[in-house]
């Protein structure tokens, strides 16, 4: 198994994570070498063996809809923005022409 | 007051508080005077909080002379920063989060902070937990106490060095794949990891939200059960956290002898490339656990044991790469605002923000999720996971408790695996099975490894019991603990 740096380049485009071009020489080695060792799982017969997500015996918690708590305190939050307007997180322009 | 405070267990510094020939201020001074002895070698705290816990310790001795205290009131311990605490910064080893003040506390610091909590500061770790070392720390890799050279394991690794040098008498820390046992077993302390579902994961900085647990470290297997007694139970804002009874496991310690108990050894922990020391160290634990009156079986096997690693690779990175999608540069800690477009200021947040592992594991998750690959990675990890767990199931209609190594090998050289991810992650053979199937898994100390240079070097026993028996676990560990010293030695430093 052999993961090609435009692969390698792909997948950082989908996680959205810039990476250096010795990165991506040095991931596509180190990536390729641990899916290669995932091969393994292979040859292990899973027929008719259900997926596990989480090991509890507990599906869908509900709570009650008639229980509000208090938000966390805004300027606490708020405190934490990288670039703040008023009330709000800025971000640069989402939508291009 | 005893000549060290810090060579005390957690239960006999709350036996000085109870009698109150110390107060809760002595014994805070006295950590904050080893830590600053001691952490500019051993870097075990990436922030520290001494005003706030100097004005807890008031508290806690308030508490005293009202007759309100607790076994855990007024004891100085040490949080993984991966644990969020109002008002302290949490960074998770990551520069990605450096200067984040979290606007709540975990579940597990209210609990704690009802219990008279005084918090020395928050300790240094892998990157969002990921790593076996340390190393991946983003603010510099903690030494092991015993062996400065040396790492204490990880991803825990300041809060196995901050309570096996005597900063803290106890510390919480998280497992995902051996976290806390891991490093419990290089550092020669006790390390819980808990049932999945037994502590609540609420403001706990989710890595793999499967997998991960918050569990504590201590010095002797009581303490341990008296941190964990304090942190663990239902709480309503984890939607993952079993409502299940939790007996009072700490006032049960008594019994020494294991009559009857069902001990099981599974042959497939011994890897090849074990360490011998480490494989003489258990195998004598085991004996010894036979000579209290325990029943062993050496001849136990769990065959899909050797899958476990594929499968723990690809399952972790795969929920980690999710969870950590929100690092966008948007709401919390460092953010790169200098791009073009919104686009590049988060792939550049991104890239300088996470250090080498986390990319990776973030990589690796993406590709194992991404269309076409899906059925062959994530979803045959899945299945196999129900393999694993139902051997588990089976071995513990048998056993009451599996006893095992914890790490293959003892502490190993700062700087020897980092070039080599996989090795990395061969370290944890032995403790992820646990986490995949949602056990509780306890290491202690059972033994030293003499290293070539004349280090001596912990080495830990694991001990794995069926989900919600942790008092099992807690009484096999207790009559082992009890039954010899090991838990007795302190690092020479």
């Amino acid at each position: 198994m052999s993961l090609s740096k435009e692969q390698v380049e792909h997948i950082a485009r989908l996680a959205r994570v810039g990476l250096s071009d010795d990165d991506i020489t040095k991931f596509s080695e180190q990536l390729s070498e641990i899916l290669g060792y995932f091969e393994r799982l292979r040859q292990v017969d899973t027929e008719g063996v259900p997926p596990t997500a989480h090991t509890l015996p507990l599906h869908n918690v509900w709570r009650e809809d008639d229980q509000p708590e208090p938000p966390l305190d805004k300027e606490d939050v708020l405190a934490n923005a990288p670039v703040r307007e008023g009330d709000y997180f800025r971000v640069k322009v989402i939508l291009e022409e | 007051m005893p000549e060290s405070l810090h060579d005390l267990t957690l239960t006999e510094a709350s036996d000085l508080l109870h009698r109150r020939e110390a107060s809760s201020v002595d014994l805070t001074q006295a950590a904050f005077e080893r830590i600053r002895a001691l952490d500019d070698r051993i870097h075990a705290f990436l922030t520290l909080t001494e005003d706030r816990a100097l004005e807890q310790a008031r508290a806690a001795d308030e508490r005293f002379a009202r007759g309100q205290a607790g076994p855990l009131t007024g004891i100085p311990a040490a949080i993984k920063d991966v644990i969020v605490t109002k008002g302290v910064e949490t960074t998770c080893g990551s520069r990605i989060l450096k200067g984040f003040v979290p606007p709540y506390d975990a579940h597990v610091i209210e609990r704690l902070r009802e219990a008279g909590l005084v918090m020395l500061g928050k300790t240094n770790m892998d990157e969002f937990a990921m790593g076996s070392s340390g190393e991946n720390s983003a603010f510099g890799p903690t030494a092991n106490p015993w062996a400065l050279d040396r790492v204490p394991g990880g991803s825990s690794s300041g809060s196995a060095a901050a309570v096996a040098s005597g900063m803290a008498y106890y510390a919480l820390g998280s497992d995902t794949g051996g976290s806390i046992r891991q490093p419990a077993s290089l550092s020669g302390v006790v390390g819980l990891k808990p049932t999945y579902g037994r502590v609540s994961r609420y403001g706990l900085v989710a890595f793999a939200s499967s997998l991960d647990q918050i569990g504590p470290f201590a010095r002797s297997v009581r303490d341990a059960a008296l941190v964990f007694e304090a942190i663990a139970g239902h709480d309503a804002r984890d939607s993952t956290s079993a409502p299940v009874e939790l007996l009072k496991i700490s006032e049960s310690l008594v019994e020494t002898d294991l009559k009857g108990l069902q001990v099981g050894v599974p042959m497939e922990y011994f890897v090849e490339g074990m360490d011998e020391a480490v494989r003489q160290s258990v195998t004598g634990a085991v004996n010894q656990l036979a000579s209290l009156g325990a029943d062993v079986d050496w001849e136990v096997s769990l065959p899909s044991t050797g899958h476990a690693l594929a499968v723990y690779y690809i399952i972790a990175p795969s929920e980690a790469s999710a969870n950590l999608a929100r690092y966008d540069g948007v709401k919390y800690g460092y953010a790169y605002t200098e791009g073009a477009s919104m686009w590049e200021d988060m792939e550049k947040t991104r890239q300088y923000g996470f250090g080498d592992e986390v990319k990776r594991r973030i990589m690796l998750g993406t590709y194992a999720l991404s269309a076409g690959y899906y059925d062959a990675y994530y979803l045959k990890a899945q299945k196999v996971r129900t393999l694993i767990r139902r051997e588990f199931d089976a071995a513990f209609e048998k056993y009451d408790v599996l006893v095992a190594p914890v790490s293959p090998t003892p502490a190993f050289r700062i700087g020897e695996k980092t070039g080599d991810p996989l090795q990395m992650y061969l370290s944890d053979v032995c403790t992820l099975p646990v986490n995949i199937a949602g056990l509780p898994g306890i290491s202690l100390p059972c033994g030293f490894a003499q290293a070539r240079d004349g280090a001596r070097l912990p080495i830990g026993l694991q001990i794995i019991a069926k989900p919600f028996d942790e008092a099992t676990l807690f009484r096999a560990a207790y009559a082992y603990e009890q039954s010899t010293a090991w838990h007795r030695e302190r690092p020479p430093i």
